[in-house]
């Protein structure tokens, strides 16, 4: 069969191919172009002095900021690294050290499927196990759906990067009679710093664009809170009450918030690339 | 060393808890999953009791007459995950061996990385709200020009959002794969005179087939749990969806609708219900891929 097709048509199948992954390549980039263009172009001109320091305003008066709901973001997103960072570290360590054995392998098939779990499942997890009880929607319960959603990609990224750290390194510390848990705290997560450093970032800009598990944890709410038993309101969830609003200043200010979003997590993200890079 | 002065007891006292705090983090990974499977199980125990089987074929969703059926939301999640997977895989598969055979340097190769990492990182409700604006009016128009009912929220538009989602995700699983077929084999190939596109066909793809397929699997337990895009896209239909064109509603998008004003406990039981069937489906879905991984792709 080969034998029959002469190099010509070899090569032009070739560059035909290459041509059409190409092509296919670029033209996913359009809409990515379309997008970003939509939130910048309709984002900045929402963005001002009173849009970062005022509450919303009610229906019918114009102006107003979106002040609560960069707080209250800000704060779910440090509750939920509070509880998901430490915890993930700590089941990345013994995922890497304990490689083999029943236990292990269980715990890593979980946390596998927890990753998988929809954001909006562990909505109602967090809605059973703490606004339920407590009778009340509540930043507490935002934080933890988040943290739901942060703990397995923290342990992941903390496994993947103790697994490359040599065992020489473990070996010379073993030596010098320090015993394993000196070892673990001062010689193998200091040498892999950045990797975990890096993987919390990532985990951090995943959820703050998170909407779905705080639609009724964190709930939203219209002014300033503080208090992590009551309701609070963050960027995608005023998003979501804005876009969907029939209010073309609504819409407006919810064009800017996208954009604040966007430029938030697109910096965690280079952050942890940098992070990762030293 | 500051350690010699310690009494050597102690200093095995706190070995022996670091290892059991270890463990404890372990069981705790395993603990909180059956502890989000055994919550979803009790808090849907009244509809599982109520409805039984029938909930899963049952086509009438209605909370008034306290009806609940969950087929016109299965049947939803189906379709629009299977049309956004169609949509994509070209794209990802295209991307993936692009990047791996042909762009192995250069500006552009970062260019398309970035974008890769960009499309990743929007947030879903960021897609929702540009398909509401930019593309449901595109969609709307196309509808007016072939002649069906033009809704312009619907299965379609949201198909299309969703396989923009899922191809960062499921390029970079088949990029991953694709790195490990080993080189040899290709420059094997390649020094016998085949050409790249004879690489990818012949070498790259029987080698890699099973993982790209397992990646395929994984992307489709991606776009079943996607939630805000597709609430904000769909139109929310209760009714079984007669076209790729109609209003319907997926599994995640009517829990994201309806759990926050559900009072009556049957209503709030089947919602959690259908969130049990989510939770199943994902699960079952991620883990047959990484089984596919595992099993089929021999690692060097």
């Amino acid at each position: 069969m080969n034998a029959a097709r002469s190099v010509q048509v070899r090569l032009i199948l070739d560059r035909f191919f290459k041509g059409i992954m190409a092509a296919l390549s670029v033209l996913l980039m359009l809409p990515l172009l379309f997008i970003l263009y939509y939130i910048f172009s309709q984002g900045f001109s929402a963005l001002s002095w009173t849009f970062f320091t005022q509450l919303p305003k009610p229906v019918g008066e114009l102006g107003g900021g979106v002040s609560n709901a960069i707080v209250g973001t800000l704060l779910l997103v440090l509750i939920s690294a509070l509880i998901a960072v430490p915890l993930g570290i700590l089941m990345g360590v013994y995922l890497s050290e304990t490689r083999k054995g029943v236990i292990p392998e269980m715990a890593r098939l979980c946390i596998d499927t927890l990753q998988g779990i929809p954001s909006i499942v562990m909505g109602i997890i967090a809605y059973a196990w703490i606004v339920m009880p407590l009778g009340a929607f509540s930043l507490l319960s935002g934080g933890i759906a988040l943290a739901l959603m942060m703990l397995p990609i923290v342990t992941k990224s903390t496994e993947e990067t103790l697994k490359l750290i040599p065992d020489s390194l473990r070996e010379a510390a073993y030596a010098l009679g320090a015993p394993y848990y000196t070892t673990i705290l001062k010689v193998i997560l200091p040498s892999g710093k950045s990797g975990i450093l890096s993987g919390a970032l990532i985990g951090v800009a995943r959820v703050s664009g998170e909407t779905a598990p705080l639609l009724f944890t964190a709930f939203g709410n219209p002014f300033m809170n503080v208090n992590i038993f009551k309701s609070v309101n963050s960027l995608p969830l005023l998003i979501f009450n804005y876009a969907t609003s029939p209010y073309k200043d609504w819409q407006d200010i919810a064009w800017g918030a996208s954009l604040l979003l966007v430029l938030f997590v697109l910096m965690l993200s280079i952050l942890s690339k940098v992070v990762l890079k030293k | 060393m500051s350690n010699g002065s310690r009494p050597i007891l102690f200093v095995e006292l706190k070995e022996r808890l670091f290892k059991k705090l270890l463990l404890v983090s372990g069981l705790l990974a395993i603990g909180l999953l059956l502890g989000i499977f055994f919550t979803l199980l009790m808090e849907s125990m009244l509809s599982i009791r109520e409805t039984g089987v029938s909930f899963l074929y049952q086509s009438i969703w209605d909370p008034v007459r306290e009806t609940f059926g969950a087929w016109p939301f299965l049947l939803g999640t189906m379709i629009t995950s299977v049309l956004a997977l169609i949509i994509s895989v070209p794209f990802s598969f295209a991307l993936s061996l692009f990047l791996g055979e042909y762009l192995k340097e250069g500006a552009f190769r970062s260019v398309f990385n970035g974008m890769l990492d960009l499309l990743a990182g929007i947030p879903s409700i960021i897609y929702g709200f540009w398909g509401l604006f930019v593309l449901v009016p595109m969609v709307r128009d196309f509808e007016n020009s072939i002649g069906v009912l033009a809704h312009g929220v619907g299965i379609f538009s949201s198909s299309i959002v969703l396989a923009l989602m899922i191809i960062p995700y499921s390029a970079s699983i088949s990029r991953e794969v694709i790195s490990l077929v080993p080189q040899d084999l290709k420059e094997a190939a390649l020094s016998l005179g085949a050409t790249p596109w004879e690489v990818i066909q012949k070498v790259i793809l029987p080698y890699a087939k099973s993982g790209m397929f397992a990646g395929v699997l994984m992307s489709f337990g991606r776009a079943i749990s996607e939630t805000m895009a597709v609430t904000m896209l769909i139109g929310n239909s209760n009714k079984i969806p007669t076209s790729l064109f109609s209003p319907a509603n997926t599994l995640a998008s009517v829990i994201a609708n309806e759990f926050a004003e559900a009072s009556e406990a049957l209503y709030l039981s089947s919602l959690v219900e259908l969130a049990l069937i989510l939770f199943f489906v994902t699960a079952i879905f991620s883990l047959l891929g990484r089984y596919i991984i595992k099993k089929w792709m021999p690692v060097q």
